[in-house]
């Protein structure tokens, strides 16, 4: 379906609307703060300090607290000419750590998120192997097992932000991405299990997966991959995957764009050449600027992005410590390190790893600052392991032109006013 | 190539060599039969492998793609609202803004049928016969002044069609074209000029609303005014209950279930509006094509005004076979093959319709 990456016509209205309401947070001076009164969260009787809370048998299975209703998924209307078939958005401005909890997820149907029961799975295995195979679910269960963790990012992450600032929320920016603990078992065992000798030689043979829903999302994978790391996942976080990201059952390909990661995946084809399918031709393709168009663009570039503050987590307390975060990631590898830049990429200072980066999983960043008040115009840069360095989007430009939709990993741009708010910009 | 590349190939490559020859180690699974394989495996490559024996004309596609694909597609493969255009775009790549069709972009017709056949009409996958794929592929083709009038796409003639932007493709070529971003990155002084502000995302405005912190509060109180909400409509219930006498839960909430393959298209209940179907608040006991706003078929329209209204009888017919009960029907849908379903979903647009 066609996702639409041009903005409406500006409102100048709604603009000014916006400047003028709020002022975030009022400033307190530097230092340990006293207090005049004191405070009747404390020196009076609270109801829940009396009272008594839910049974254990309220909930059976939880959802967050109330007060934490607004850490959502959100969509963008005008993107997509139907819900059934579009995107939304993870809440990165307002999650931490780094694994993603599946409620909130970003979700991307092509035909909308079906329901297929376990006992109706079934997943084939044919086309040049020496046994083609039917396998249900519970035979896939009794395959050697794997857990790994890898993000997932959509090609079109940042997509709509090529020719120029539009979106103004890290959620919106760069909310196309999730990072899950994946069990399942790895493709190799199952090619194995079906047998790769009528293959012949494997280093020209690709796979092509399909999904059960309508839009059954065919794409090619070429056999080195798919005998690398891909997995056969059926569980993500320890439980069974939500429905919106393939349940039963759905492919992992570490590294490579979440559109290869076929849902409710039904059929693995070993082949001699790639399909060339609608996702791998008309759409996931990247468009340079003089109109010839990259192809098989598969392994998502490093990349980071600032999520706290940002457009939609504004500074909310007074001057002094600040805590600034962010998410990191390769397609290619680990993340060994990433910068953080206060003035717009003029100067730059090292963040700290929450831990140690993963291969082609988010990495969490720290930098331990204090703000007094200061505009910033706040950047963050991200080195993977082979070497790469995270582009401005002025260098990308350079190379690609504007109209590639798909594979945009600049360096976002974040003004921090002095009032805490932040706003999605552009900078020389 | 990159050495980090070579590496990788190189670790996959000496891995083929250490895979067991022989098959079915675990001994898990089945035998595929070879029905089973023809009934899934349907995809086409761009040398013709996988396409069906069949034919079908500009002439027939352009009746097959009205009926099916024009609501969103448009009559002449110009798109509706946001829905793909597929026709027209030529020679505007190398533009702001191109715009990528079928004619302007797609290398290789393979994928148009293989997509077609597997996908579409939206809502209504995998129910069209090959002829007729092949019919709106010729009609496709046709809309772009790839052929003329009187062609006939056939397995025959499919790969003498020339594709204009077959060319217009290269091999992802990052670890070349962008060797440069693999550098020793700048940590001071990185900017000569001073540091300005040449874009902003509020001027553009067109992040929704609700995006975040301003939406906490709102969103906080929402789940605590629920149970208000549940009281408060626990009496005016009662009086509903009665008029629903005649309205079994069950089937209703059996309806409710089956409904979710008319969502793509319909929408029921509070705040339904029209998409690429008309909203069904209200439907029944209404005469046929009479929701203000929307662009129904005129067979539709004029059974309205011929005083025909969806009752059982006449709803029942239409979801049976949508195309038969009224000709022209602009919805693709190709039926429901229960009785139960029909009735289920009857009982559920009553439900929508007091």
């Amino acid at each position: 379906m066609t996702v639409r990456f041009k903005g409406k016509a500006p409102s100048r209205r709604a603009f000014l609307k916006g400047t003028l309401a709020s002022t975030a947070g009022a400033i307190a001076g530097a230092g340990a703060a006293s207090a005049a009164t004191p405070d009747p969260l404390i020196t009076e009787k609270q109801s829940w300090a009396m009272g008594t809370g839910d049974g254990v048998d309220a909930t059976p299975y939880g959802l967050p607290i109330q007060y934490e209703g607004d850490v959502i998924r959100r969509n963008v209307e005008w993107l997509t000419a139907d819900t059934i078939s579009s995107i939304n958005f993870s809440p990165i401005h307002a999650l931490d750590g780094t694994i993603t909890p599946q409620g909130c997820a970003f979700e991307r149907h092509h035909s909308g998120a079906i329901e297929l029961k376990k006992e109706d799975y079934r997943l084939m295995i044919n086309g040049l192997v020496d046994q083609e195979l039917i396998f249900t679910y519970e035979d896939l269960e009794r395959f050697p097992r794997v857990n790994k963790t890898f993000f997932l990012e959509c090609a079109a992450n940042t997509g709509m932000e090529w020719a120029g600032a539009q979106l103004n929320g890290a959620q919106f920016t760069h909310g196309m991405i999730h990072n899950m603990e994946y069990t399942g078992v790895s493709l190799r065992t199952l090619l194995e299990e079906a047998g790769l000798g009528k293959a012949g030689d494997l280093k020209d043979k690709w796979i092509y997966v399909e999904g059960a829903d309508a839009s059954s999302n065919g794409r090619s994978i070429p056999m080195e991959k798919a005998l690398d790391d891909v997995m056969i996942a059926f569980k993500a976080n320890g439980e069974a995957l939500r429905k919106e990201h393939g349940y039963p059952v759905r492919l992992v390909v570490p590294g490579w764009e979440g559109n290869m990661w076929v849902k409710w995946l039904r059929r693995i084809e070993v082949t001699d050449q790639a399909v060339e399918s609608r996702e791998e031709t008309s759409k996931y393709t990247d468009t340079l600027e003089n109109g010839t168009s990259r192809k098989w663009t598969w392994v998502m570039d490093a990349k980071s992005v600032v999520t706290s503050p940002s457009p939609q987590s504004p500074i909310k307390h007074g001057h002094g410590p600040l805590v600034i975060t962010g998410l990191a990631w390769s397609g290619r590898g680990a993340i060994t390190r990433v910068d953080v830049s206060k003035d717009g990429g003029k100067t730059w200072e090292t963040a700290r790893l929450a831990n140690p980066g993963q291969p082609m999983a988010l990495t969490r960043f720290y930098l331990d600052t204090t703000w007094t008040g200061e505009e910033m115009l706040l950047q963050s840069r991200a080195m993977d392991e082979t070497g790469y360095v995270q582009p401005t989007k002025h260098m990308l430009r350079e190379v690609r032109g504007e109209n590639s939709i798909y594979h945009n990993n600049c360096i976002q741009t974040w003004w921090v006013k002095a009032n805490g708010e932040a706003e999605n910009v552009e900078v020389s | 190539m990159s050495k980090y590349r070579n590496l990788l190939i190189g670790t996959a490559i000496a891995a083929f060599a250490a895979m067991p020859a022989a098959a079915g180690q675990f001994g898990l699974g089945r035998a595929a039969l070879p029905e089973e394989v023809a009934a899934w495996d349907h995809d086409i490559s761009p040398d013709g492998t996988g396409l069906p024996v069949g034919s079908g004309s500009v002439e027939d596609g352009e009746m097959v793609f009205s009926e099916n694909c024009a609501i969103c597609h448009g009559e002449f493969a110009e798109g509706v609202d946001n829905w793909p255009k597929l026709a027209g775009g030529m020679d505007t790549l190398d533009r702001k803004d191109p715009l990528k069709t079928v004619g302007s972009y797609w290398p290789y017709l393979s994928t148009t049928y293989d997509y077609v056949r597997r996908s579409m009409p939206f809502g209504a996958a995998q129910t069209m016969s090959d002829d007729d794929v092949y019919a709106i592929v010729a009609y496709i083709l046709y809309s772009n002044d790839l052929v003329e009038d009187d062609f006939v796409l056939s397995n025959e003639n499919f790969l003498e069609v020339q594709m204009p932007n077959a060319e217009g493709f290269i091999v992802d070529d990052r670890e070349e074209s962008e060797k440069h971003f693999w550098t020793e990155p700048c940590m001071e002084n990185c900017k000569e000029h001073e540091v300005k502000i040449t874009m902003r995302a509020a001027v553009l405005d067109v992040t929704p609303d609700h995006g975040g912190e301003d939406m906490a509060e709102e969103a906080a109180a929402e789940p605590a005014a629920e149970p208000a909400k549940e009281e408060a409509a626990a009496e005016p219930a009662k009086e509903e209950a009665k008029q629903e006498a005649a309205l079994d839960p069950a089937l209703v909430e059996a309806g409710e279930k089956v409904f979710k393959k008319c969502k793509s298209c319909h929408q029921v209940g509070d705040g339904a509006k029209n998409k690429t179907g008309p909203q069904l608040n209200h439907v029944m006991g209404r005469v046929l094509g009479a929701e203000d706003g929307f662009k129904y078929s005129k067979t539709m329209k004029e059974m309205g005004e011929a005083g025909t209204v969806w009752n059982d009888e006449t709803m029942h017919a239409f979801l049976t076979k949508p195309k038969d009960f009224v000709s022209k029907t602009k919805m693709s849908f190709a039926g429901l093959k229960s009785d139960e379903d029909i009735a289920a979903v009857i009982a559920y647009l009553k439900s929508h319709s007091q």
